[in-house]
């Protein structure tokens, strides 16, 4: 299905806790019905992971999921979602992710029962089709093992399926270093949403058949990869908003290939999503500080269904373990929200979650929800996903601008150079033909064009 | 005696052709290989490297003048080998094994490419034997690891394992880097050092080459 309208009026109607389509799963769990919900990650800490440690690997988790369900009892949460995301090892070596999968699965089952605790798992596979280079994104090994590892892991307890896609990746790995836009164009325009039709029909007739929710993408290997570039000041900032504008629009092929959400928590193309689709969110921010650096702590929580610590590693703090500590966290985080649904002052919030970080980051003000939703309408207007990114990334450029024009972000000459080229260099690169025949001399030698059907 | 400063400039403004035209006509006015290169190629690498610390430049920038200098590097290349003058030291940097990030090892590699290291790239997933293998073919003076996972971190112990097995430990000295890890692992794994950006990660290396020299 192609998306060609917006599932909301105006952005004003966006709001968190609430999406048009809410999402049934798990153990008796509703997301953006009304209330936003903790999803609570986390990692082993530094340590061998092979099938001859799988005991100690199991235990991990163990005391990791144990430690996070016994809070958020304690804490009365009305409900969260519990992500998995698998280390390679656990994708590669299939059983591995699954039998965490099932024990996770039995433990939060159990804490249903006895506590009346009402969660889902997601299970995050990983993609492990980029070890081999050029990667062979549909003929390797890897992506066999890879649907095979979707499917135990659906068998074995997980609720919602997402991953991490990253086809396009190698191209735009030295597209962002070179700022280089036809090469960003080839990657995110052209094959990125190949690879995620290709990924994500495949994902989505898994859950079918196996019962589950085909939830969603995150365009961290672009945008996530741009935004860290630039916070170290590699690239400039100009450069990676608008690579999450235009990465939107691969993001949002999960949802026409049959996801309907909740999106990846580091999709922080997440807003742009929701007014297309409708369909729930999970968003990051101030209390992922655990796992990167990030712009937009509050502003990232203005319209999400799910509110997310993208991941922290098994280690002990003062208070408890890490998973612990940031389930608390997000708990008191979703508790003012949802006080706030409650009790009618829900725009208030929205309007200080989005008034305290918009107009202090070039990356803040691309996903506020005003500027989300415009890019989004900019997007369903086209029907090619070549098209699509082209004009997201147009629309990104336009909002920025307008936002020095009219003095409420400043940003520097060296940035501003960026933004006049990109302008510039979107026009000209106008059509699929015109960005192969300048990027490919550059960046054939990544890629093997017909593992994306080219 | 020559005025360098014009190939200088080209280096840093990134302006390939004039980097070209100058490094020959240097040449062709009887200029030693090795001048042009410590006193025009290298001195402008340094000012692009000076600018991108001071904010001035990006990644971008600094990669367009890294094209200049080796179009130059390029001309003087044959000339510079048959007088036998070698790189700073030779390095070999990869991502360890069961890890794909490498954004991060990749910039380490191109600063030190630009502050005349010679660079072997090892690329992702790279086994600690491939390591030793690699290390061996190529004469690295400087094993630079880098991984981004906590469950791939002890990928790095093991890498340097292999080498204390292969009784080669002592003729190459290692480096290693990446967001989870600390100067703390580097102690306990038995590496040389750690650097946590890659602008901290040149200055080790002159460090490490310096103290094995
Ligand atoms: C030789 O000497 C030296 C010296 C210095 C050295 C050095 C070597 N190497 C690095 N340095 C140092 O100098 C560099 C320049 O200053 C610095 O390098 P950095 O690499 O730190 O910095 C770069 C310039 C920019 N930074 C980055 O590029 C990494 C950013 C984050 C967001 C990140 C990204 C972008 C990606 N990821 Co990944 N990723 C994350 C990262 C979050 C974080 N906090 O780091 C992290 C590391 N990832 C994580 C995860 C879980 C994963 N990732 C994965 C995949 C990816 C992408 C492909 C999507 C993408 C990689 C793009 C690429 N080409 O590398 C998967 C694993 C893939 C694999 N097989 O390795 C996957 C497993 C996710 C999944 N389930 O699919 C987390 C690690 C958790 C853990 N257990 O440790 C993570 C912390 C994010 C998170 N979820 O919180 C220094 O560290």
């Amino acid at each position: 299905m192609n998306f060609n309208s917006l599932a909301y009026d105006t952005s004003d109607e966006m709001m968190f806790g609430k999406a048009l389509h809410p999402v049934r799963c798990g153990f008796d769990l509703v997301l953006g019905d009304g209330l936003v919900l903790p999803e609570i990650n986390f990692t082993l800490p530094v340590m061998q992971v092979d099938n001859s440690n799988i005991k100690a690997i199991l235990k991990q988790y163990m005391e990791m999921v144990s430690g996070v369900l016994q809070r958020l009892v304690i804490l009365q949460v009305p409900g969260a979602v519990i992500e998995f995301e698998h280390a390679p090892q656990m994708t590669e070596n299939v059983d591995m992710g699954a039998r965490i999968t099932a024990q996770t699965r039995k433990l939060m089952e159990n804490y249903y029962h006895d506590h009346g605790l009402k969660t889902a798992l997601r299970a995050t596979i990983c993609d492990i089709r980029e070890k081999e280079r050029p990667p062979k994104m549909r003929t390797g090994r890897a992506v066999g093992q890879m649907f095979e590892s979707f499917k135990l892991n659906a068998q074995r307890g997980a609720d919602l399926l997402s991953i991490e896609s990253t086809g396009g990746k190698e191209v735009s790995d030295r597209a962002l270093m070179e700022a280089n836009l036809p090469g960003l164009l080839l990657a995110l325009g052209i094959l990125a949403p190949r690879d995620m039709h290709f990924l994500w029909k495949k994902i989505h007739n898994i859950a079918q058949q196996e019962n589950v929710v085909a939830a969603g993408d995150s365009a961290c290997a672009f945008a996530n990869t741009a935004m860290v570039l630039a916070d170290q000041k590699y690239i400039p900032n100009v450069v990676a908003a608008v690579v999450r504008a235009m990465s939107a629009v691969r993001s949002l092929v999960a949802f026409e290939e049959g996801a309907i959400g909740p999106s990846k928590d580091c999709a922080y193309e997440g807003p742009v999503i929701k007014a297309i689709t409708g369909f729930p969110i999970s968003m990051e921010g101030k209390s992922a500080a655990c796992a990167h650096f990030s712009h937009m702590g509050n502003i990232a929580m203005a319209v999400t269904d799910l509110w997310s610590n993208e991941s922290v590693q098994n280690v002990k703090l003062l208070s408890g373990f890490a998973p612990e500590v940031f389930t608390e966290l997000l708990t008191y985080d979703c508790r003012l929200l949802n006080e706030a649904l409650a009790g009618g002052e829900e725009d208030v919030i929205k309007r200080l979650l989005v008034t305290s970080d918009e107009n202090k980051s070039v990356h803040a003000l691309i996903i506020s929800p005003d500027s989300s939703y415009d890019i989004a309408r900019t997007i369903v207007k086209e029907k090619s996903d070549f098209e699509r990114t082209r004009r997201a990334g147009m629309a990104a450029c336009n909002i920025i601008r307008a936002a020095v024009r009219d003095k409420r972000l400043s940003l520097p000459e060296k940035e501003m150079v960026y933004l006049d080229r990109f302008q510039n260099e979107f026009e000209k690169y106008a059509t699929e033909e015109h960005v192969l025949e300048a990027a490919l001399p550059d960046y054939a030698e990544l890629v093997i064009l017909s593992e994306y059907g080219l | 005696m020559t005025n360098y400063n014009e190939l200088q400039e080209c280096i840093i403004k990134g302006n390939r052709i004039k980097a070209r035209e100058l490094t020959q006509e240097c040449l062709d006015n009887g200029n030693p290989a090795k001048e042009i290169l410590d006193e025009g190629l290298i001195p402008g690498m340094a000012v692009v490297g000076k600018k991108f610390q001071d904010g001035e430049y990006f990644i971008p920038e600094m990669l367009v003048s890294a094209r200049a200098l080796n179009i130059g590097l390029g001309i003087l290349k044959p000339l510079l080998e048959a007088s036998d003058v070698k790189p700073v030291a030779k390095v070999l940097v990869g991502t360890v094994k069961g890890d794909i990030h490498d954004i991060g090892k990749n910039l380490v590699a191109i600063m030190l490419r630009g502050s005349g290291f010679e660079i072997i790239d090892a690329g992702v997933d790279v086994s600690p034997e491939k390591f030793v293998q690699m290390a061996k073919e190529s004469g690295a003076d400087i094993l630079g690891l880098s991984a981004l996972l906590t469950t791939t971190m002890t990928a790095m112990k093991d890498t340097v394992d292999a080498f204390q097995a292969d009784g080669s430990r002592d003729k190459i000295k290692i480096m290693i880097g990446g967001a989870p890890v600390t100067t703390d692992y580097a102690e306990k794994i038995g590496a040389d050092g750690y650097a946590p950006n890659a602008a901290i990660a040149v200055e080790m290396a002159k460090t490490l080459v310096g103290g094995s020299r």
